[in-house]
């Protein structure tokens, strides 16, 4: 096995599985651990400056990446004219550029502030390191590898399906520049780490905020699940020719509401 | 009708002391843990001041409540797509200084300092980050109007208010304040509810309580800008918000919450009251001088039998219907309107209500001297007659407790001070003169009301302030568990079931 079978066919699948199961088993078992671990409350300054073009910057790119594997055909056909490829390509780096420079801010803010370092675990600066190679590797591909968005559905759109489709194709890969293949592993290497860190939650975005009425109020003991009482811890009844008891015929002694 | 339960609460603001127990009591239940530390399910503020967090009445800035939009409400917060669009960011959100940094005190030091020429000392440091700081704000800094400058003149609850009955305010000799305990009002219609993205608040049918489902709570603390009254706080360490439970496993063993429970003065009284839940949509989004008649309006009188059939067909049970009979909650706030919401122009419709203060009449100084021209026995009618002189400006109090409406203060005070009248007649004079009873009338009251009144406020026994509706334990056991099995494994585990594991 060589480098290129371990890192781009073995180890993406190693990262998809971690990522599901771990997911799905700390989402259903630990959800108390479930939280975007929100630290406004201690810093509110930088974290303006720092958190609104970070997530904003990455909710972006990752869109424009996600339609370029949905559409590749779209991409390529909108590239066709110069000016638009090199208009995607600008709002591109600025994108990437402008979430670098939340990224920054976060990382001082968080290794600078006294009250924020002692909300801060070590998982939390791995993730933002993890986040910042993707974001230089990318700008660097970006720069030097012109145009991403025109070789972009030739590579890796067939790269990363194969992997989805489970017929993985590493050697896609493995022509790339070091930059461009340090990128994408690292993808995966988030993918990995994403059910272990605070980037879970990324997939408790709560769009049902948009429909779900306003108020909540919930009947506790009518959402009760229906229960079989033991049979030892039944009060004694005295047989009868009837059978069971009228205790037992209602449900039980303990009332009911 | 939609009749449902609630458990209400009363607090009798005439009556409060200011010890601050219930704070005490509260914090050593529940939130004396590591990210709880600056949170005070339960404060007591001096008034005038600006309360706890810092100037929390201030909804420009944290954008609390809802505010009237045509026939309905809305949240000053955000709406729908916006409450997504801030999760990065919250602009309203109070930062920890708008509280304090929660610290201690480096006890050890006093015993292991070593010998030197000075007393040793016990430094305060701060409980997030453990450094050294200088404590520069607490949960009840400006007790007793302490720093006015800073505080009592910049409650918000001043508008109306003439300046020159402001600047007596602040003069030594003319100083009035009261003392107002706060928790989480429970209210019919929850900002905190409506503002939770991940919707992990909800309001409690069987008795009202709000509560937050901590594993749904995702961190997203828009409930903390969202509540109008800063009751719902972000436990820095956890990452998920916390807010007042009302003692709900007390309640469901029979007792009253701690903070009642403790209070020295008996200032707290606790009980059902049923309400149309029906009504809450219109009752929020009525004119802001209606608001107080609106939400009463909700309050139903449980010996109607048209409501107990209707609580009936709600699951309601005899027991609870009649646990709303003998609420001296229902008492005081609807059958004697003693009792109004604090800042109902929030439109959160509070479920607790206050008694507003009386306040000694004004007395004029002259020539340094204070000068009473009135018999002391003729001062209560003096008052009676001249409400706008009572020390606490009656604009103030209506801020407060009635969206700035007068009409709402001014028969409750009224009332208050007939049943003073009265009784001082009665018991220190020991006879009755025309004058007062002439007074009780004016007062809308009677003589056998005021022996009521007179009776729940001073002299009532703890079951008679604490009416807890029998929770019957076994059925809310019935929940997660098969009661009788439950009973068996009590003290044995509930966060982990001793079940054989695999």
């Amino acid at each position: 096995m060589n480098w290129n079978i371990l890192l781009f066919q073995v180890f993406p699948y190693v990262a998809l599985a971690l990522l599901l199961v771990v997911s799905v088993q700390r989402m259903r078992h630990k959800p108390f651990s479930v939280s975007s671990l929100s630290s406004q409350l201690l810093e509110r300054k930088l974290l303006y400056f720092g958190s609104i073009p970070f997530h904003w910057g990455v909710l972006l790119i990752l869109l424009g990446h996600l339609l370029a594997l949905l559409i590749p055909a779209g991409l390529l056909l909108w590239n066709a004219v110069p000016i638009r490829l090199y208009l995607l390509e600008i709002t591109g780096l600025a994108l990437a550029l402008w979430t670098l420079s939340g990224l920054l801010v976060l990382l001082y803010r968080r290794l600078s502030n006294r009250r924020i370092l002692a909300v801060t675990r070590p998982t939390d600066v791995i993730v933002l390191l993890l986040l910042g190679v993707s974001l230089v590797t990318g700008i660097f591909t970006a720069l030097a590898y012109r145009y991403g968005s025109y070789w972009f559905p030739a590579v890796f759109t067939p790269y990363l399906w194969s992997v989805l489709i489970l017929r993985p194709r590493p050697e896609l890969v493995a022509d790339m520049p070091f930059w461009t293949q340090w990128h994408v592993f690292n993808f995966w290497l988030l993918l990995a780490v994403f059910p272990f860190t605070r980037l879970i939650h990324i997939i408790t975005v709560p769009i049902g905020y948009l429909w779900r009425p306003w108020q909540i109020v919930i009947w506790v003991r009518r959402n009760r699940r229906p229960q079989v009482a033991p049979p030892l811890a039944r009060p004694y009844s005295p047989p009868t020719s009837e059978g069971p008891s009228a205790l037992q015929d209602s449900g039980g002694s303990y009332g009911s509401d | 009708m939609n009749v449902r339960a609630h458990v209400s609460m009363m607090f009798h603001l005439d009556k409060c002391i200011g010890c601050h127990t219930c704070s005490v009591a509260c914090k050593n239940l529940w939130t004396d843990r590591k990210g709880t530390e600056y949170m005070w399910w339960n404060n007591v503020e001096t008034r005038p001041g600006t309360g706890y967090p810092t100037g929390w009445e201030d909804q420009e800035r944290f954008r609390g409540g809802w505010v009237k939009k045509n026939e309905h409400v809305e949240l000053k917060l955000h709406s729908r797509a916006r409450g997504l669009g801030n999760l990065f960011f919250n602009p309203a959100l109070p930062e920890i200084d708008d509280y304090y940094e929660p610290f201690t005190f480096r006890y050890q030091d006093l015993f292991n300092a070593p010998e030197g020429n000075d007393q040793p000392t016990a430094r305060p440091v701060s409980m997030i980050t453990g450094e050294p700081l200088n404590i520069a704000a607490g949960p009840n800094w400006d007790d007793d109007l302490g720093g006015s400058k800073l505080y009592a003149q910049n409650d918000p609850n001043w508008e109306g208010v003439a300046p020159e009955i402001q600047a007596q305010m602040a003069e030594i000799e003319r100083v009035a304040f009261n003392y107002m305990p706060r928790i989480c009002n429970h209210c019919l219609n929850p900002a905190c509810v409506a503002a939770c993205p991940s919707g992990a608040i909800y309001k409690r049918a069987e008795d009202g309580v709000v509560l937050v489902n901590e594993n749904k709570c995702k961190g997203w603390r828009m409930c903390v800008a969202a509540c109008p009254y800063k009751k719902v706080y972000y436990n820095w360490a956890t990452g998920k918000s916390e807010k007042c439970i009302l003692c709900f496993p007390r309640l469901e063993t029979g007792q009253a919450p701690a903070c009642f429970h403790s209070c020295v003065g008996r200032i707290r009284y606790l009980g059902v009251v049923l309400y149309d839940a029906d009504k809450i949509p219109t009752a929020a989004a009525v004119d802001d001088k209606d608001l107080v008649a609106a939400q009463l309006d909700t309050i139903l009188n449980p010996f109607d039998p048209e409501v107990i059939a209707a609580a009936k067909a709600n699951g309601l049970g005899d027991d609870w219907i009649k646990s709303a009979q003998e609420s001296p909650v229902y008492k005081f706030v609807k059958v004697w309107k003693l009792a109004v919401p604090l800042h109902p122009e929030y439109r959160t419709m509070a479920m607790l209500f206050y008694i507003p203060p009386l306040s000694p009449i004004v007395s004029t100084i002259e020539e340094g001297l204070v000068k009473l021209d009135l018999a002391p026995q003729k001062l209560d009618f003096e008052l009676f007659d001249h409400l706008e002189k009572a020390r606490l400006p009656l604009q103030y109090l209506a801020n407060l407790f009635a969206a700035g409406n007068l009409e709402v203060i001014k028969p409750i005070l009224r009332k208050l001070l007939a049943v003073r009248i009265y009784k001082r007649r009665q018991s220190v004079d020991g006879s009755m003169d025309e004058a007062t009873l002439k007074l009780v009338e004016a007062a809308g009251t009677t003589p056998e009301e005021i022996e009521a009144i007179y009776q729940l406020t001073t002299k009532p026994t703890l079951a008679q302030r604490f009416v807890v509706p029998p929770y019957h334990r076994e059925m809310a056991t019935e929940v997660w568990s098969d009661p009788l099995t439950h009973k068996g494994e009590t003290g044995v585990g509930f966060i982990e079931l001793p079940v054989r594991g695999d």
